[in-house]
């Protein structure tokens, strides 16, 4: 049976890790490389890269970053963030990343599914989405809708179409973030991330809102997702990768115990 | 002096294939010459992508009689993904006539309620036979599969491991020096890499 992934989420800026673990003496905890390393070494059974480093001059940063992870870790990892062309994901392929993350670039230019998945593969491209509730309107009829800038901006398109027409351009996965319950730590968007999962044949990923084991088991149960993003939950040391494993395990979700 | 060939058909990205030779010690060449692949003493055949593409490049590149030619020669071979699907006869993805190394037919992975494709993701195989290939690995691994099709060998004793999704596929097919695994080793952590060691050790037969 198919395990459900559980992927730690690092957010790289200008080559380091925004959030670290604070609880090993022996990790540089600003250091992506050393993260990845660790993670994979626990267990995770892929990775993301974010990278928020505010300009694209800055670009051959990340992408040194990605060479030296993709030399050390042998399970897949996707990076995304400012990727606007093709070129762009090339570079990030080529240094020896999976997949490719597009959100904002591809809501503003829907062709880069497309062109990603024609010259990659939709294995690929993954879509990531930033989303929150709304209310239901003739342009939003599912109740939520997409923004882009982190949720400062709103941009009147309905979600659950996007997840469908991104489906039909090609992409390979989507990576689905609630604005609502991102950084709460008080558990998924089940009812989004249920309604998304149901609507498309591609896997989804749940991000937004994990604190506890018992979050992974709601979003992988009820929410329908294949598999759950987490970030502060291991970063700082609360939860390890095996123990979180452990608990869905007790609780009947298939997931990767041997590694 | 041995050369260990990763065939270059312009069907996705070689990187992480060489990359986890590297962490072997090994250093693959990516190749693309026919003349070169006659050289190789082992040869790794991997690719994502569609059939119809990968067929014609292999085609147009003089790549695929070089396949034959070293298969026939008795040369170890590791397909992987796409490459453990157009060495059958042929696949339902674009109706492509294939290099038909084995015989069989490359089919769809059946959609069924809620299971997603391609399935993606870690899974676990269960191997029908013993191989050096697969030697000392745990039977409760899982390796990293993304695909919506899968090879299926006319004759049950190419198939040498399944995988459960909503229904058991052939996930390891082969025969005397050909081996082909519908997962990607190069991303299935230690026991992937440990798969790729025992392939380069491996002398082409399946004497235990």
């Amino acid at each position: 049976m198919l395990s459900k992934r559980i992927i730690p989420c690092l957010d790289v800026r200008d080559g380091r890790t925004t959030k670290g673990i604070k609880f090993i003496n022996n990790v540089d905890v600003g250091d992506p490389v050393e993260m990845a390393r660790f993670y994979y070494e626990e267990g995770a059974d892929e990775l993301v890269f974010y990278d928020i480093t505010a300009s694209s001059d800055r670009r051959e940063i990340m992408i040194e970053v990605v060479r030296r992870v993709a030399a050390e870790i042998f399970i897949p990892f996707s990076v995304g963030g400012g990727l606007r062309t093709l070129e762009d994901m090339r570079e990030v392929l080529l240094a020896g990343a999976e997949k490719v993350s597009v959100n904002t670039a591809a809501l503003l230019n829907p062709g880069l599914i497309a062109d990603g998945a024609e010259a990659f593969g939709s294995q690929c491209i993954v879509l990531g989405m930033d989303v929150r509730r709304v209310a239901v309107s003739a342009a939003t009829p599912s109740g939520y809708e997409m923004v882009i800038h982190g949720g400062r901006t709103p941009m009147g398109i309905d979600a659950l179409w996007w997840a469908k027409e991104a489906e039909r351009l090609g992409a390979g996965e989507i990576c689905l973030n609630s604005i609502d319950a991102d950084g709460t730590q008080e558990g998924y968007e089940l009812t989004l991330t249920r309604m998304i999962s149901e609507a498309v044949s591609i896997p989804v990923i749940a991000s937004g809102g994990a604190g506890t084991p018992e979050h992974l088991y709601q979003v992988l149960s009820a929410g329908r997702a294949d598999a759950a993003l987490i970030a502060s939950m291991v970063h700082y040391g609360t939860y390890t990768i095996s123990e979180i494993k452990q608990y869905l395990h007790s609780k009947g979700i298939p997931v990767r115990l041997t590694w | 002096m041995s050369i260990v060939a990763i065939i270059d058909y312009e069907a996705g990205n070689l990187t992480s294939v060489v990359r986890s030779l590297k962490a072997l010690g090994v250093e693959g060449r990516v190749i693309k010459e026919p003349a070169l692949v006659k050289q190789a003493s082992r040869i790794i055949f991997p690719g994502v992508g569609a059939a119809g593409r990968a067929m014609a490049n292999l085609e147009r590149w003089s790549l695929a009689e070089g396949l034959r030619e070293a298969y026939e020669k008795g040369i170890p071979i590791l397909g992987i993904c796409l490459g453990a699907q157009i060495i059958l006869d042929f696949s339902e993805e674009n109706d492509t006539r294939c290099l038909g190394l084995l015989s069989g037919r490359t089919q769809a992975l059946r959609k069924a309620a809620g299971l997603k494709i391609p399935h993606m993701g870690w899974n676990k195989v269960k191997f029908l036979q013993a191989h050096p290939v697969w030697q000392g690995l745990p039977a409760d691994a899982e390796y990293y599969f993304v695909h919506s099709y899968y090879p299926q060998p006319a004759a049950s004793e190419m198939v040498l491991g399944v995988t459960d999704y909503g229904q058991e596929f052939p996930s390891v097919v082969g025969r005397s020096n050909l081996i082909a695994t519908q997962f990607h080793p190069e991303k299935s952590g230690r026991y992937g890499l440990q798969m790729l060691a025992n392939f380069l050790a491996w002398d082409g037969t399946c004497a235990e």
